[in-house]
């Protein structure tokens, strides 16, 4: 090939690419930061006060129209059985819809095990949902807009424009999002919208008997969540992922996944 | 009421086996339909790259196999889209992704960069078949009593001159230069359209195995040395076929023999045609291999020195779970092998081909081993989920994404094509062709 | 340049114009980007009432105190009045109305929810009475004994 035959050809290449890179258009991320300033929605969970009993599991199935008996759940709770020896145990059949009654922990297709009481050196519950992130992973790589998040921080999935693609199920680091059964779409928390958007309590929270779960608004310095966040050595899960999630912990540890 | 009295199942569960701590939404919810989508977009990049090469950098040595290539990138086109319908939950809502694209999302770039592809394909071999395109309205129009088909194929044709029928050598020499020009343009479009395909993985950081800036680069080598690998197997396949129909007077198979007259169909000049064209293909096939193996080892090998948090389930999943997948499969029969087999000395077409059908296999472990395995550990990475694809489908989830849809997708491509050449003829020899 | 090379981009820009004018059809006219931005916010903004406008199932225990003050009076000052009477008694969507009646979980697993004794110190469960289920009365409902608007075992 002539060294003009190359230039040329090179020209032609690069032309080509440009045009094909010109499709792809980003916004400012700035308009991001321009959220409604009175009401940030925020969720706190207690690990010391939940004992279980998969009350908030059941409510959130019924609230929601989540069948009972399909194996996907808005929210769940995680057993975790520390050893002495440091090793970890943990399960969370059916997402706890029934509750802890057994000492076996469900391993799935491994069985099921019996750590003796003598060998635990601490055990607890963690109760999950979505954690609403300030920068949602699953929003961001929902190829039609159909999920989103409101000025008030709730993400919410358009069940009208979903396609199914699966890829926000794919980029939720926190495993909260699925497929409905019967609507056959993306299906996640709301932080129960339609009743918080009333002034009411989301439904988990209120089925807690122990407190253990609580909602509020961030930036009403009198709410008891926000006060708690604020004061308070408060965790959040898996924060390497730079969601900046909303959901708050008092009392995680390093097990807790 | 929400309480049913049947177990109700949800999508993923009927081919996911949980095992350890897996979180309770947690399924293989891309399975076999999204191992297929990258695989046959690789083709259709791999395919038209081939072509490229003729057209844009002038290796003459690959003219035949450029324009079949060509043709049949063509005939994959709307076989790479089949797999994402397929995978769908709402399939009707596809065209979404067209009406309100979220570029933020590397699946939203799918609609614009794919029709945007289809275009310049079909631009493409309309430049380089409007000669034969125009001799054939004139040939049908000639012709005094025409039968049915006829008839349908003057109409299509008439159709596809788009109202030219120039064939000057002028209009002809800018039909070339509009080939190159397309040509070119379609090699970063390719790249693009199955670059991003790996985009879509690389980008997922909730993913410990699919996050990796080298993923798309990975998918475009891979999808090259499996697009070439297709061709030289079909090729040498249509080639035999056709040197069988061409002995035996079938001329129902040869397009180019109804056009030009049998005679511009000889078994014996095929035969040193295909050999040809296969062994020169076979060249570039190792080149591009070379590139893809360099690069999915180094993904491997850099994965285990930086060793973070995620490293302990990768080498679990990478070592144990899916070594026979991975390093047997994938690297063995679907890269070592066919090294051996195209290295050895005095390569004939028969070898040449069944090498090409390891690298094609190969590439599909690849992709399967990206796919699934990358769904093969929780969230949690404490616990790990068993893909079994469906082979008896048993409802419509179960074919949408089990082994019959993908061989359905398999399929496709062929049919489109055996349709497409009787239109174009692919294997058409044309000295004033490009 | 021959001008016939510019067909196929006339084929082409004719696709566009369809896609583009089937887009203004096709999409909502509310459907655009919000305040939090193309990135986040990029949605059918109806589908904010649409999700407010979900019914609620469940109301809350003062609701049901509205007309049962007769049986609430008890639970109010037993231990067991942190738990909300739906828990049990089942979310009353439009009772009374709609349903008319509410169908009670008396069983055993509901209770062994809480009371199923593990052993899981640094958790709640830790502080509430269990029992083994296993040699508790195994079968037996537990309200065939207990009284669960007043479980206090002294007034058993």
């Amino acid at each position: 090939m002539r060294r003009r035959d190359f230039l040329r050809t090179a020209a032609v290449f690069v032309s080509g690419a440009s045009v094909s890179l010109s499709a792809l258009e980003f916004l400012d991320p700035g308009k991001v930061l321009a959220a409604h300033p009175q009401l940030r929605w925020a969720f706190l969970v207690d690990t010391h006060k939940c004992v279980g009993c998969g009350f908030c599991v059941k409510a959130c199935k019924i609230e929601n129209d989540i069948p009972l008996d399909a194996n996907v759940t808005r929210t769940w709770v995680e057993r975790y059985v520390i050893k002495k020896n440091g090793e970890t145990v943990m399960d969370c059949p059916k997402g706890a819809l029934d509750g802890y009654t057994s000492k076996l922990l469900d391993q799935g297709k491994s069985g099921k095990v019996l750590v003796p009481d003598k060998e635990v050196a601490q055990a607890f519950f963690v109760p999950k949902l979505c954690n609403h992130c300030e920068l949602p992973a699953c929003v961001q790589v929902c190829p039609v807009g159909a999920t989103y998040q409101t000025a008030d921080g709730a993400v919410l999935v358009d069940r009208q424009w979903c396609i199914g693609c699966g890829y926000c199920i794919m980029g939720c680091p926190y495993g909260v999002r699925f497929f409905h059964p019967v609507e056959r779409v993306a299906d996640k928390c709301t932080f129960c919208y339609h009743r918080i958007s009333k002034g009411g309590n989301t439904a988990c929270a209120q089925a807690c008997p122990f407190g253990a779960r609580r909602i509020g608004n961030l930036r009403d310095p009198d709410d008891p969540v926000a006060k708690t966040v604020l004061n308070q050595r408060v965790g959040v899960l898996r924060d390497e992922y730079g969601t900046k999630p909303h959901v708050f912990y008092l009392g995680l540890n390093k097990e807790v996944r | 009421m929400v309480e049913q009295a049947a177990q109700m199942i949800v999508h993923g569960e009927a081919w996911t086996i949980k095992d350890l701590f897996v979180l309770p939404n947690e399924y293989v919810y891309w399975s076999i339909q999204i191992v297929m989508y990258p695989y046959m977009t690789g083709l259709v990049a791999g395919a038209f790259v081939l072509s490229s090469l003729y057209h844009v950098f002038g290796v003459d040595r690959l003219r035949e196999i450029a324009r079949y290539a060509l043709v049949f990138s063509f005939a994959l086109l709307p076989v790479a889209m089949m797999p994402l319908l397929l995978h769908l939950q709402q399939p009707l809502r596809g065209t979404h992704v067209l009406m309100t694209p979220h570029f933020t999302s590397a699946i939203s770039a799918f609609g614009i960069v794919f029709m945007t592809y289809a275009c310049i394909v079909g631009a493409e071999i309309w430049f380089v078949y409007r000669k034969f395109i125009v001799d054939s309205v004139v040939r049908l129009e000639a012709q005094q009593a025409r039968k049915g088909l006829d008839g349908l194929l003057l109409l299509i044709y008439r159709g596809l001159t788009l109202g030219v029928r120039d064939v000057s050598p002028e209009a002809l020499d800018s039909d070339h230069k509009a080939v190159r020009f397309l040509a070119g343009l379609g090699i970063p479009v390719a790249c693009f359209l199955h670059g991003y395909a790996g985009f879509i993985f690389g980008s997922v950081k909730a993913n410990a195995l699919w996050m990796t800036p080298l993923m798309p680069v990975i998918f475009i080598c891979s999808a090259v040395v499996s697009g070439i690998a297709l061709c030289i197997v079909s090729y040498a396949i249509f080639m035999e076929i056709r040197k069988w129909a061409a002995r035996h007077g079938k001329h129902w198979l040869l397009p180019d023999a109804l056009a030009h007259g049998k005679h511009a169909v000889d078994a014996e000049h095929l035969r040193g045609v295909q050999q040809h064209e296969v062994t020169m293909t076979a060249r570039y096939l190792l080149i591009f291999m070379t590139l893809a193996i360099t690069l999915e080892l180094l993904d491997i090998i850099f994965r285990g020195y930086t060793a973070v948090k995620s490293w302990d389930i990768l080498r679990d999943v990478i070592y144990e779970h899916d070594f026979t997948k991975i390093f047997i499969l994938q690297y063995g029969v679907g890269n070592l092998l066919p090294f051996a087999i195209l290295l050895l000395p005095g390569l004939t077409v028969r070898r040449a081909a069944l090498a090409s059908l390891f690298v094609l296999f190969g590439v599909f472990m690849m992709r399967w081993n990206v796919v699934i395995g990358g769904q093969a550990f929780s969230l949690t990475f404490d616990g790990f989920m068993h893909y079994h694809l469906p082979v008896i489908p048993h409802d419509l989830e179960t074919f949408k994404e089990g082994l019959m849809g993908a061989l359905l997708v398999i399929a496709t491509p062929f049919v489109i094509f055996y349709f497409l050449n009787m239109i174009v003829p692919a294997f058409m020899e044309d000295k004033d062709a490009h | 340049m021959k001008r016939h090379v510019w067909r196929p981009l006339f084929v082409v820009l004719g696709l566009v114009a369809i896609i583009l004018s089937a887009r203004m059809i096709y999409v909502p006219a509310d459907f655009g980007s919000q305040e939090r931005g193309y990135t986040f916010g990029f949605h059918r903004l109806s589908n904010e009432q649409e999700w407010q406008a979900f019914p609620a199932k469940f109301k809350d225990s003062a609701y049901c105190g509205g007309c049962h003050e007769d049986k609430t009076g008890s639970w109010e000052a037993s231990a067991h009045a942190a738990i909300p009477c739906e828990n049990c008694h089942g979310a009353a969507f439009g009772h009374p109305d709609k349903p008319e009646k509410l169908g009670i979980d008396r069983s055993r697993g509901l209770c062994l929810r809480c009371h199923a004794k593990l052993y899981m110190p640094s958790s709640g469960r830790h502080d509430l009475p269990g029992i083994d289920a296993e040699r508790h009365n195994p079968g037996a409902e537990c309200v065939a004994c207990h009284n669960p608007h007043n479980p206090s075992l002294e007034e058993m």
